[in-house]
């Protein structure tokens, strides 16, 4: 049986929602309404005259090749960065659930790096990676020209995927790790006691009940991944070498902020917004699909 | 136009608010914010500290918005919403932003307005040409200045057996291998970032008298056109990607783990290229018993050497504030001005004096006599090298931190062996183009001043 609660009183529940409603208009709908209004304009920074353009701001930037290599770069971010910072988590997940010894220690340590500030954790990173100094230059030492992030594209793109993944793996870490402890010891149990080995169980039994938390985790990794990346873009590459690391997000900081081209980054958020949410909207249509709730 | 309606009525609103505010004690209280951080930071806060103890009507409240660029954003941020500050700092390439915007009081006509004489021939022509209107007028105050510098290691260029600088590029090519020959890992230091525009390219085309844009390098007009694939600058970078891969000049970044400062300052390398503003980190942190000096950016022989641009910041005054506001303002020009706050800020940050009689006060009390202090007056001397202005005595070109991130991805294409010199030059310019005609156009029907 459902129970529900009937308001009768209407003004009440209309002042209820009044706050809210204020609050996701302020910081949402009115400077998003302001960015596509820039985007089909000429915005001078200091104000003082916006020209009407059109769809010229787009068509501009969809004929740049330059937009998209962007846009190719911050896909091949968003998917390495999601598997990788998943499936490690995952991992970890499944072993500390193991109550192996001292899995309480790892249990906590593992969310830490959750909590690390972008740009502390960018300027840490780019200690470990650089070339000359840190890790990485005994590497270089023993392997002259191994590892070059500074001049080689990929290198960097593999550098800022390691530090974001490094700190999204706590926060997924989490995630799974209370969807694994809500999983009934009994199943598992039961399924040992029939002799199914670890790699079965977790296969049968514990993948397919997590499906609704892996589906959560992919939705949010993938938007986060466009979103949240930029203080590491900024900290460690530029966007360099040579655009290699030139996420969508970390162009529309430094055309916006940077080159003061707000109609231009104006115009690259409302295709960022678009992108995100398609692959939303997508993952929602096909993805769901094989979640398990119950 | 809601938003202009909108900043007015807040405008408006806050001045109300303000003028109620700015009388409390008695004294007119102003925002000056800017955009140095660190130790130049206090620095700053130090030069605000002596205003407000030099006088009893007007207290200025100086505030740090962490780099240049966040300065200028929140500015504009401030700005739109009517709550900007009476003073900003405003770095040398986003003076065209400025000027460009009906936000600024010409510094020219409020000395005037206020009844101060300000003698703008008293500023070096390097920085006045740099910050002046096409037709001579200034609208901002010359604030923190510099010019690159070549730094050199003494002790290295001894066991070369030379007790001088390179003058030209071909010395310091022979040097660099006779370096090399002698052992040391990094005869020259460099990096190939945006930031590294400014010597590389800019002042580098300045002192070898090559142009960067047409139009007087944009001074004359919106309508410039780089054109700096067809200069000089292909021979500089085709001569730089020879060094480096002989494994002359060292590539020095915070991505590599070493930016070049340090590097200079640690011995690891014997040259590098950059601002005077760095003598005073480099005579703190390098070993007591390193022997170094600095030396004008040499030229390629047989151009005869202009004089290096000026970097830096200006001061620029808001519109939109109280007639006591402007007063304030005025009076802390003013001060700045007096001579004896350039020693202090020449002695206490590596920034050079911006007037004659600031510099010639600094020489009279023996400021450049002092160890510690020797080699700044070479910051002048690149600055004052030629009589006449370089063709290139500044640049006046929109979107220009975009344009140096161009530059920037050119030359990393590059030297990582992507494109050609001259290819990857092509691209920066025609780029950097395309970024000069969509500033035009954002700017349509605004004449240049």
């Amino acid at each position: 049986m459902e129970k529900r609660t009937l308001f009768t009183n209407k003004g009440l529940g209309i002042a209820l929602v009044v706050p809210q409603v204020l609050l996701i208009f302020t910081f949402f709908y009115w400077p998003a309404g302001q960015a596509l209004y820039w985007a089909f304009t000429l915005e001078r920074p200091w104000g003082g005259g916006n020209e009407w353009v059109g769809t010229s701001n787009f068509t501009q930037l969809l004929g740049d090749p330059v937009y998209w290599n962007s846009i190719l770069t911050s896909l091949i971010f968003a998917f390495s960065a999601t598997v990788l910072a998943m499936g490690v988590a995952l991992t970890m997940a499944l072993l500390v659930d193991r109550e192996l010894r001292g899995f309480r220690v790892y249990r906590t340590v593992l969310v830490w790096p959750y909590a690390i500030a972008a740009p502390a954790l960018g300027v840490a990173f780019r200690f470990i990676l650089a070339p000359e100094a840190g890790f990485m230059a005994y590497l270089n030492h023993a392997f002259p020209g191994l590892w070059n992030p500074a001049l080689n594209g990929a290198q960097a793109m593999i550098a800022i995927v390691i530090a974001y993944v490094w700190k999204y793996i706590g926060y997924n870490f989490i995630f799974f790790l209370a969807a694994l402890q809500a999983i009934p010891k009994s199943l598992i149990e039961a399924a040992a006691m029939d002799g199914s080995g670890l790699l079965r169980r977790i296969r049968d039994i514990q993948l397919p009940l997590l499906t609704p938390t892996i589906f959560f985790l992919v939705v949010i990794n993938l938007t986060d991944s466009f979103t949240d990346s930029f203080g590491i873009v900024d900290l460690m590459t530029a966007g360099g070498p040579n655009r290699a690391t030139e996420l969508m997000v970390y162009k529309i900081f430094f055309d916006g902020f940077k080159g003061l081209d707000y109609s231009g980054a104006a115009a690259q958020s409302i295709i960022l917004m678009l992108l995100v949410i398609a692959l939303t909207v997508f993952q929602f249509r096909f993805l769901e699909r094989r979640v398990h709730y119950k | 136009m809601k938003l202009s309606l909108l900043g007015a009525t807040g405008a408006a609103a806050l001045l109300a608010l303000l003028s109620a505010n700015a009388f409390a004690g008695g004294k007119t209280k102003i925002d000056f914010w800017y955009g140095n951080s660190g130790d130049i930071s206090k620095r700053v806060q130090e030069v605000c500290q002596h205003f407000n103890e030099s006088q009893k009507d007007y207290e200025i409240v100086c505030t740090s918005q962490g780099t240049y660029a966040g300065a200028v954003q929140n500015t504009i941020a401030a700005y739109r919403a009517g709550q900007q500050p009476t003073i900003v700092q405003v770095f040398d390439v986003g003076t065209l932003d400025l000027m460009l915007s009906d936000a600024y009081y010409p510094a020219s006509k409020l000395m005037a307005d206020e009844g101060y004489k300000v003698d703008w021939n008293n500023y070096l022509p390097g920085i006045r040409g740099y910050y002046a209107t096409s037709k001579g007028e200034m609208y901002s105050f010359p604030f923190n200045s510099s010019t690159a510098l070549l730094y050199w290691n003494k002790d290295a260029f001894q066991k070369i057996g030379k007790t001088e600088a390179p003058k030209t590029w071909e010395e310091a090519a022979a040097d660099m291998k006779a370096l090399k020959d002698a052992g040391y890992a990094c005869p020259l230091g460099f990096n190939i970032s945006a930031d590294e525009s400014w010597q590389l390219l800019e002042q580098f085309s300045a002192v070898n008298d090559q142009p960067l844009a047409t139009k007087d390098n944009g001074y004359g007009g919106l309508d410039a056109e780089l054109v700096f694939n067809k200069t000089k600058f292909v021979q500089y970078v085709t001569d730089l990607k020879s060094w480096y891969d002989q494994g002359l000049a060292v590539l020095k970044s915070k991505e590599s783990g070493e930016e070049m400062v340090p590097a200079f300052a640690s011995g690891h390398c014997q040259m590098i290229l950059t601002s005077v503003g760095d003598h005073g980190t480099i005579g703190r942190t390098a070993a007591p018993d390193m022997h170094w000096s600095v030396a004008m950016l040499p030229t390629y022989a047989g151009i005869e050497r202009k004089s290096s641009l000026v970097g830096g910041a200006s001061l620029w005054v808001l519109q939109g504030k109280s007639k006591d506001e402007y007063k304030a303002a005025a009076a802390f020009l003013n001060f700045i001005a007096q001579p004896e706050q350039a020693l202090f800020w020449s002695t206490v940050t590596g920034y050079i004096p911006v007037t004659k009689t600031g510099y010639d006060f600094m020489v009279e009390k023996g400021f450049y006599k002092d160890p510690k202090y020797q080699g700044r007056e070479i910051a002048i001397a690149s600055l004052t090298a030629s009589d006449k202005l370089s063709q290139t005595h500044g640049t006046r070109l929109g979107g220009f931190l975009q344009i140096r991130n161009e530059v920037a991805n050119g030359w990393q294409a590059i030297f990582a062996n992507k494109v050609s010199v001259q290819e990857g030059i092509d691209q920066m310019v025609e780029r950097g183009n395309g970024i000069l005609r969509r500033f035009e156009a954002t700017y349509k029907g605004k004449q240049l001043p």
